[in-house]
C-alpha cells in the first residue's frame, strides 16, 4: 500500500513495480469453464464482442436473402410470410443482438480500463447482463425451428395480437425483448455505478474520456427507455394470452397506444445506438490526427443534449397517423433542434482533423468513413423531420436508406473502426492493414452503391418490407444495383473476419501503446493482466497517456544528459 | 493530380478555392435541368398536394445539397492536404475556440428555422383541401341530372369517399348518388374493391378506416400517407386534373401479402363519372335483387 501511495504521488513510472491482487481464494477454473464462471470485466466484453459479431453474421445473411429477393421484380425466390420473417429477425437482430449489446460489450472491456478502475462497480451483475443477452438471442433464433416472428421490429399491434399472428414467433420475440432489455437495464445501472464511483486519482468529470462520457449518457438512456418497451411488450403478451385488451379495439384498448410506447423506447434506442459510436470517433479522430480533440466540452455537452432532446421525439415516426397537426409541429420542432448538438460534434470532428497531421490507419479510414456517411444520414433525417414531406416518404425505401446511413453508415462504420483501434489492446496482435483498407474500400463502396440507390427508391414510391414488385412499377434495375451493392458490403465484412481469424494466429506484436494514444488503457500490457494495472498512474489532463510519455522521455532523456529540448 | 492542385494552391488562396467550388455547385444546381421526379424528388404531378410536398421537399434538398458539399468539402480537404507528412511539423495544439462554437451553433440553428419558416408557410396548402374547379362535379349542380329538381351533388362541394383497409384489399364506399327509386341502391351500398373512381376536377376527400390490422392509404402521385388504424379515422384529400389511373399499395406491414394491397385511382371526366355511377349503383342493385331471390328460394326449399 506504501509504494503504491508513493507510486502515485510521484507522478508516473516507467517499470511499474508489480503488485499481488488476490481475488477469490483457490484455484481459478481453467479453460472454457474459466469462460462460462469469469466476472472479469475484459473476458466479459471479449464475450458480448464475440456473441454480437455472430448475431451480426446472421443478421446479415437474412439482409442479403432480403436482397436477392429483390434483386428482380416478380422473384419466386422468397414468399411473403418468410420474406416477413427475414424483415423481423433482420431488424431485431441488429438492433438488440448487435448494435446496442456490441457497444455495451466495447464499453465492458474499456469503461474499467480507460477510467482506471480494476473492474466494474458490480462484477457478478456483469456476467448476469452477458447471459441474459445470449440466452435471449438463444430464445429468439430457436423460433425459426417452429415459426418466425412476422410483424418487423416493431411488432406493431394489432398485426402482433393473437388474432392476426397466433404462432409463436411474436412470443419469442417478447421474450428477447424481456432478456435482452433486462440484460441492457443491469447493465446500464453498472455503468452507471462504474463510472460514477470508480474513476482513477485525478479523473474528475472533465478529464473523462469522451468515449466514457458516451457511454454514461448512454447508459441513462437505457435505463430510462428500456422500461416502457419492457411494458409495451408485457401488455402484448397478456393481450395475446390472457384476454386482456390494451391493443385491441373491440375490447376498448388503442393500437396506436403500442406505436407510443414503442417509439418512446424506439427513439431514445436510435441514440442509445449512436452516441457510443460518437464517442469512439472523439477518442479515434485526435489520436491519427495528432492533435487533441477540438471542443471537448462542446462535444460532451451536446452528447447530452442530444440524450435528453432524444426522448422528446417520439412521435415523429408515427407522422401518417391520425394526429393532430399542432402535435406534429412539435415533434417536427424537437426533431431538428437534434440536428443542432449532431451538427456541433460533426463540426468539432472536423476542426480536430483540420491542420492535423493525419496518419492514414484502418482505424482512421473508418472514422473518417463513418462522418462521410453519417453526414447523409443527418441531413436525411432533418428532411424526414419536416412532417408534410414524411407524409410522402415514411414507410417508404427512403426511410430504409435513411436509417442505414445512420446505423450502418454512422454505428456500424464506428464499431469498426473500434474494432481495429482497441483490437491491439485486447488481443495483443495487430491487425493487417492491407486486410483493412480492403475491408475499409469494399464495405464503404458495397455500403453506398446499396443504400444511396435506396433514396430514389423511395422517392419513386417502393414502399418498405414488400417481397415483391411488379415489373411495370420500374423499380428493378435500382433494386439490381443495391442487391450487387450488398454483396460487396458482405464481402468487405468477411474481409474483416478472416482479417481478425489470421490476426489472432499470427499478428504482428501490438506492445502496450501502438497509436502512442491518450488515453490510460494503452498505459497497461496488450492484453491487460487480470487486475489492469499493478500501477494506476494519476491522471493530470484529458490525455494521461501523453502526459506520461512526454514524462517518460524526459526522464529517460536524463540520466544520458542529453541537449535535446523535450518535446512541447 | 487533384492532390498536386490542391497543394500547389495550398495555404495562400485556401480561401478562394472553397468558396470557387461551393458556387461551382449551386451553378450546377442552378443551371441543371428541374430534377427528375422519381430519382431526386418525389413523384408527384397527380394533385396539387402532390406538387407542393414535391416543391418542398426541393427546396430542402437544395439546402441540404449545399450543407453537404460544404462538411463533405472539408472533409475531403482536410484529409488530402494535412495527411501525414514524414518529416512534418507537430501539429498546433488546438484544443478549442469558443467564438467559432458559437458561430456554427447558431448557423445550424438559423438554418432549422428557415426550414421551419418554409414549411409552415407549405403546410396550409398540403394539409387543407382546395376547392373544386368550377368544371368539378359540384359546379355543374342541377344540371347533371335528366331531372332538374336532382338535389346537389354528394358531399357538396366535396366528394367525399369512405376508404376501408383490410387483409389485403381496399373498399371504397361512395356517397349514396341521387338516382330515381328504381335503380338507386341502398344507403351505403355502393362501392368498389381496388379501383377508386373519381371525377376529375373534384375535391375528393377520404375517411380512412380499417377493419382489422394497421395500413396505410398511399397513392404516390397523389400525395401523401394516412394510415388506417383500427378504431382511428383518418384524413387526406387529392383533386386529379388529367384523367388517368394512378397507381400505389399498402404503405404499413400488414401480413405476408401486404406487398399485393394495391390500389388505384381512376379519374375521369365528370359526365363519365356519372354515368359510371348509374351503372355501378345499376350492377349493385342487380346483384342485390339476384342475391334476394336467391335468398328465398333457398329458404322455400330449405322449409
Amino acid at each position: 500500500m506504501a509504494t503504491q501511495e508513493h507510486a502515485v504521488r510521484s507522478g508516473v513510472h516507467t517499470m511499474p513495480r508489480p503488485e499481488v491482487v488476490v481475488r477469490g481464494e483457490g484455484s481459478r477454473p481453467r479453460g472454457w469453464l474459466e469462460w462460462l464462471t469469469t466476472t472479469d470485466h475484459k473476458k466479459i466484453g471479449i464475450m458480448y464482442l464475440f456473441a454480437t459479431f455472430i448475431f451480426f453474421l446472421l443478421g446479415g445473411v437474412e439482409a442479403l436473402l432480403m436482397r436477392l429477393q429483390l434483386g428482380s421484380a416478380s422473384s419466386t425466390l422468397i414468399e411473403g410470410e418468410t420474406y416477413n420473417g427475414l424483415v423481423s429477425m433482420h431488424g431485431t437482430t441488429m438492433i438488440f443482438l448487435f448494435v446496442v449489446p456490441v457497444l455495451a460489450g466495447f464499453a465492458n472491456y474499456l469503461v474499467p480500463l480507460m477510467i482506471g478502475a480494476r473492474d466494474m462497480a458490480f462484477p457478478r451483475l456483469n456476467a448476469l447482463s452477458f447471459w441474459l443477452l445470449l440466452f435471449g438471442g438463444i430464445a429468439f433464433y430457436a423460433s425459426i425451428f417452429f415459426e418466425p416472428p412476422t410483424a418487423g421490429w416493431t411488432s406493431y399491434a394489432p398485426l402482433s395480437d393473437d388474432a392476426f399472428l397466433p404462432g409463436g414467433g411474436i412470443d419469442a420475440w417478447i421474450f428477447l425483448i424481456h432478456l435482452t432489455g433486462l440484460s441492457s437495464i443491469v447493465g446500464g445501472i453498472n455503468f452507471i455505478a462504474t463510472i460514477h464511483n470508480m474513476r482513477g486519482r485525478g479523473m474528475g468529470w472533465g478529464r473523462m474520456p469522451l468515449f466514457i462520457w458516451a457511454v454514461l449518457i448512454y447508459a441513462y438512456l437505457l435505463v430510462l427507455a428500456l422500461p416502457a418497451v419492457a411494458a409495451a411488450a408485457t401488455m402484448l403478451l397478456t393481450d395475446r394470452h390472457f384476454g386482456t385488451a390494451f391493443f385491441d379495439t373491440t375490447g376498448g384498448g388503442d393500437p396506436l397506444l403500442w406505436q407510443h410506447l414503442f417509439w418512446f423506447f424506439g427513439h431514445p434506442e436510435v441514440y442509445i445506438m449512436i452516441l457510443p459510436a460518437f464517442g469512439m470517433i472523439s477518442e479515434i479522430l485526435p489520436v491519427f490526427a495528432r492533435k487533441p480533440i477540438f471542443g471537448y466540452q462542446a462535444i460532451a455537452a451536446s452528447t447530452a443534449a442530444i440524450a435528453f432532446l432524444g426522448m422528446l421525439v417520439w412521435a415523429h415516426h408515427m407522422f401518417a397517423t391520425p394526429t393532430a397537426t399542432v402535435i406534429l409541429a412539435f415533434f417536427m420542432l424537437s426533431s431538428f433542434a437534434i440536428a443542432v448538438p449532431t451538427g456541433i460534434k460533426i463540426f468539432n470532428w472536423l476542426a480536430t482533423l483540420w491542420r492535423g497531421n493525419i496518419l492514414f490507419k484502418t482505424p482512421l479510414y473508418f472514422a473518417a468513413g463513418f462522418i462521410g456517411t453519417f453526414v447523409i444520414g443527418g441531413i436525411s433525417g432533418v428532411m424526414l423531420a419536416i412532417f408534410p414531406v414524411d407524409w410522402f416518404l415514411t414507410d417508404t425505401y427512403f426511410v430504409v436508406a435513411h436509417l442505414h446511413y445512420v446505423l450502418f453508415g454512422g454505428s456500424v462504420f464506428a464499431i469498426f473502426a473500434g474494432l481495429y483501434y482497441w483490437f491491439p489492446k485486447m488481443s495483443g496482435r495487430m491487425l493487417s492493414e492491407g486486410l483493412g483498407k480492403a475491408s475499409f474500400w469494399l464495405m464503404f463502396i458495397g455500403f453506398n452503391l446499396t443504400f444511396l440507390i435506396q433514396h430514389s427508391l423511395g422517392l419513386s414510391g417502393m414502399p418498405r418490407r414488400v417481397y415483391d414488385y411488379p415489373q411495370e412499377a420500374g423499380w428493378e434495375g435500382m433494386n439490381l444495383i443495391s442487391t450487387i451493392g450488398s454483396f460487396l458490403l458482405g464481402i468487405g465484412v468477411l474481409v474483416t473476419v478472416v482479417n481478425v481469424l489470421i490476426s489472432l494466429r499470427s499478428g504482428r506484436r501490438a506492445g502496450n501503446d501502438p497509436w502512442r494514444a491518450n488515453t490510460l488503457e494503452w498505459f497497461t500490457q496488450s492484453p491487460p493482466p487480470d487486475n489492469n494495472f499493478d500501477v494506476i498512474p494519476r491522471v493530470r489532463s484529458v490525455e494521461p497517456m501523453k502526459d506520461i510519455r512526454r514524462e517518460v522521455e524526459r526522464k529517460s532523456r536524463e540520466p544520458a544528459g542529453s541537449v535535446a529540448q523535450p518535446v512541447a | 493530380m487533384i492532390q498536386r492542385a490542391l497543394r500547389a494552391g495550398a495555404p495562400q488562396n485556401r480561401r478562394p478555392l472553397g468558396l470557387a467550388m461551393a458556387l461551382a455547385a449551386l451553378a450546377l444546381l442552378v443551371l441543371a435541368p428541374p430534377a427528375g421526379a422519381g430519382v431526386f424528388t418525389p413523384e408527384s404531378g397527380g394533385s396539387p398536394n402532390a406538387d407542393d410536398i414535391s416543391t418542398l421537399y426541393e427546396i430542402t434538398l437544395y439546402i441540404a445539397i449545399v450543407i453537404f458539399v460544404l462538411v463533405e468539402g472539408v472533409l475531403i480537404w482536410s484529409l488530402v492536404r494535412f495527411r501525414f507528412r514524414r518529416g512534418g511539423a507537430e501539429p498546433a495544439q488546438i484544443r478549442g475556440n469558443l467564438p467559432l462554437e458559437i458561430g456554427w451553433t447558431v448557423g445550424a440553428a438559423l438554418i432549422l428555422v428557415v426550414l421551419t419558416v418554409v414549411t409552415f408557410i407549405y403546410l396550409d396548402d398540403i394539409k387543407d383541401p382546395e376547392v373544386s374547379s368550377p368544371d368539378g362535379l359540384q359546379a355543374a349542380e342541377g344540371v347533371q341530372f335528366a331531372s332538374i329538381d336532382q338535389p346537389a351533388p354528394p358531399g357538396g362541394g366535396e366528394l367525399e369517399i369512405d376508404v376501408n383497409g383490410q387483409q389485403y384489399l381496399w373498399r371504397f364506399d361512395y356517397p349514396s348518388p341521387d338516382l330515381p327509386a328504381d335503380v338507386a341502391p341502398a344507403e351505403g351500398q355502393l362501392f368498389t374493391y381496388h379501383t377508386m373512381v373519381v371525377p376529375i376536377d373534384t375535391t375528393v376527400t377520404l375517411e380512412i378506416r380499417s377493419q382489422d390490422v394497421a395500413h396505410s392509404w398511399w397513392i404516390p402521385e397523389l400525395g401523401g400517407k394516412a394510415d388506417a388504424i383500427p378504431g382511428h379515422t383518418n384524413e387526406t384529400w387529392f383533386k386529379i386534373s388529367e384523367p388517368g389511373t394512378y397507381e400505389g399499395q399498402c404503405a404499413e406491414l400488414c401480413g405476408a401479402n401486404h406487398a399485393d394491397m394495391r390500389a388505384e385511382v381512376l379519374a375521369l371526366p365528370v359526365d363519365d363519372y356519372e354515368a359510371w355511377v348509374e351503372e355501378q349503383a345499376a350492377e349493385i342493385q342487380e346483384a342485390q335483387q339476384l342475391l334476394a331471390v336467391q335468398r328465398r328460394v333457398r329458404e322455400l326449399t330449405e322449409q
